[in-house]
């Protein structure tokens, strides 16, 4: 797939540099302010997950356009460790960043749409998207 | 959509309301609010989303610092909201579990049911009480062909689930016997055969299995290892512990279990009882053997179920209605 934009995670810092692409691209494609921070901490959460557990990857911003609806698609692709048990990470209370952090169904809940595919020493591909309502 | 447009304007009209008054009354109003928005699962963000729109509209000049620091304060509320929904997720699946859990207890229920048998010049009473809502108590009564009562008390190790599962194992070996007669020492010896090639290692059940036959006045039994009962020789105005050694059920394969005999006279009385009786609890301190034997003798003139029932009242007050393992009791008086 070719992606308009992308951010390469690998220090803490990359991960102030998703959220403000995101919001940006948020803001534009017409997301109110509840909205484009609700994105913001999604793309956080993806983010971090990157930084904390495969090192490095990219976080990249797709604007989808329907018909009838305008969205935001938000790809996490890294190469690192992949998960075991996907549906255990999705338990609530399984929290990953610290036991603090959202986790995955945090960003589940923030997004409209939520996927993972994962493979153990491949690596993980979690796409989310949310349309304006 | 249109529920939060609503909120808004009401939220606005307050808001202006509390602003030029100051009165308790908006205050009142503004729980009432917050009581509703909760139950719509309103998250933080979005109230504050309402707020700062009102804001707006009320002071349309309002300056760009107060904006930005409510856009701020917005963004750091993402993850109160998170933990709400979090929280409400939890919270139904608790309310499934427990709904699960209740229709289990009530199979049990039905299950572990036992009818008190009616013996020539015997009177029995005899309660069971969960500490959560399965109990890992087990206690039978069964009526033989000739008249004798049989009746078993049992006792998981541990309690909740695990312990009544672990229960109902013991209820229907104990149905597969055959009808006739078997001695308690045989009952205890077959049991343990069953729990040693069902049950974990780590987990251990007592047992106390006794026959009292009418024609003889005779009390007959075998323990592994189950809290020693009390034996109350009316004659002497006496209460003696009813001691039985036996290995618990499940340790191991080849336990053999001692069997004892008891002459009963004219109101002699015996209690059988669980760890969850003698081990009540008064703040830390645990009640000694003494203590339940007084609460016994206070209640002894009575019948044997009213005697059972009200010293469980007495213990369950004693631990401030919280039962910390499941309690039973059961006595038989004999009146003739």
């Amino acid at each position: 797939m070719d992606f308009q934009s992308c951010v390469t995670i690998q220090k803490e810092w990359d991960i102030v540099g998703a959220r403000q692409m995101g919001r940006n691209i948020a803001k534009e494609i017409g997301f109110g302010t509840v909205d484009q921070a609700r994105i913001a901490t999604a793309i956080s959460e993806l983010a971090r997950n990157i930084y904390l557990y495969a090192g490095s990857g990219e976080i990249c911003f797709e604007r989808l356009e329907t018909i009838d609806r305008k969205g935001i698609g938000i790809y996490a692709i890294d190469k690192g460790p992949g998960m075991e048990e996907v549906s255990r990470v999705m338990e609530d209370g399984f929290s990953t960043s610290g036991g603090l952090g959202a986790g995955l169904p945090g960003v589940k809940r923030l997004m409209d749409e939520f996927d993972i595919v994962s493979e153990v020493g491949k690596g993980t591909k979690i796409t989310v998207m949310k349309w304006i309502r | 959509m249109d529920t939060l447009k609503l909120d808004h304007h009401i939220y606005r009209d307050l808001l202006k309301q509390f602003i030029e008054t100051q009165d308790e009354k908006s205050l009142y109003e503004a729980e009432q609010i917050s009581k509703q928005l909760m139950q719509r699962h309103t998250s933080p963000e979005e109230i504050i989303h309402i707020h700062v729109k009102a804001l707006r509209e009320l002071f349309p000049n309002l300056s760009k610092e107060i904006q930005y620091s409510m856009d701020f304060l917005l963004e750091t509320m993402i993850s109160y909201g998170l933990a709400l929904q979090e929280f409400q997720a939890l919270r139904e699946k608790q309310y499934e579990i427990n709904s699960e859990i209740s229709i289990a207890a009530s199979m049990q229920d039905t299950l572990l049911s036992t009818v008190k048998p009616a013996i020539e010049g015997m009177d029995i009473g005899a309660i069971s009480v969960p500490a959560q809502q399965m109990n890992g108590d087990y206690h039978h009564f069964v009526k033989d062909s000739q008249g004798a009562l049989g009746v078993a008390i049992a006792d998981v190790v541990g309690k909740g689930i695990p312990a009544a599962l672990c229960m109902s194992m013991i209820k229907y070996s104990m149905d597969s016997f055959p009808e006739n007669r078997m001695d308690p020492s045989v009952i205890l010896e077959n049991l343990n055969r069953v729990v040693e090639r069902n049950v974990d290692p780590s987990m251990f059940i007592t047992m106390f299995y006794g026959q009292y036959c009418p024609n003889s006045a005779t009390f007959t039994y075998s323990s592994a290892g189950h809290e020693p009962g009390f034996h109350y020789d009316a004659k002497h105005d006496v209460f003696s512990e009813i001691e039985a050694r036996g290995l618990v059920l499940g340790v191991s394969r080849d336990a053999v279990y001692q069997q004892y005999e008891k002459e009963i006279n004219e109101n002699d009385m015996i209690i059988l009882l669980t760890d969850g009786v003698t081990e009540c609890r008064q703040g830390e301190r645990f009640i000694e053997h003494e203590e339940v034997l007084n609460v016994i003798k206070q209640y002894m003139h009575l019948s044997a179920q009213e005697m059972v029932d009200n010293v469980f009242k007495h213990f369950e007050r004693l631990q401030d209605f919280h039962l910390r393992d499941d309690f039973t009791l059961i006595a038989l008086k004999k009146y003739v």
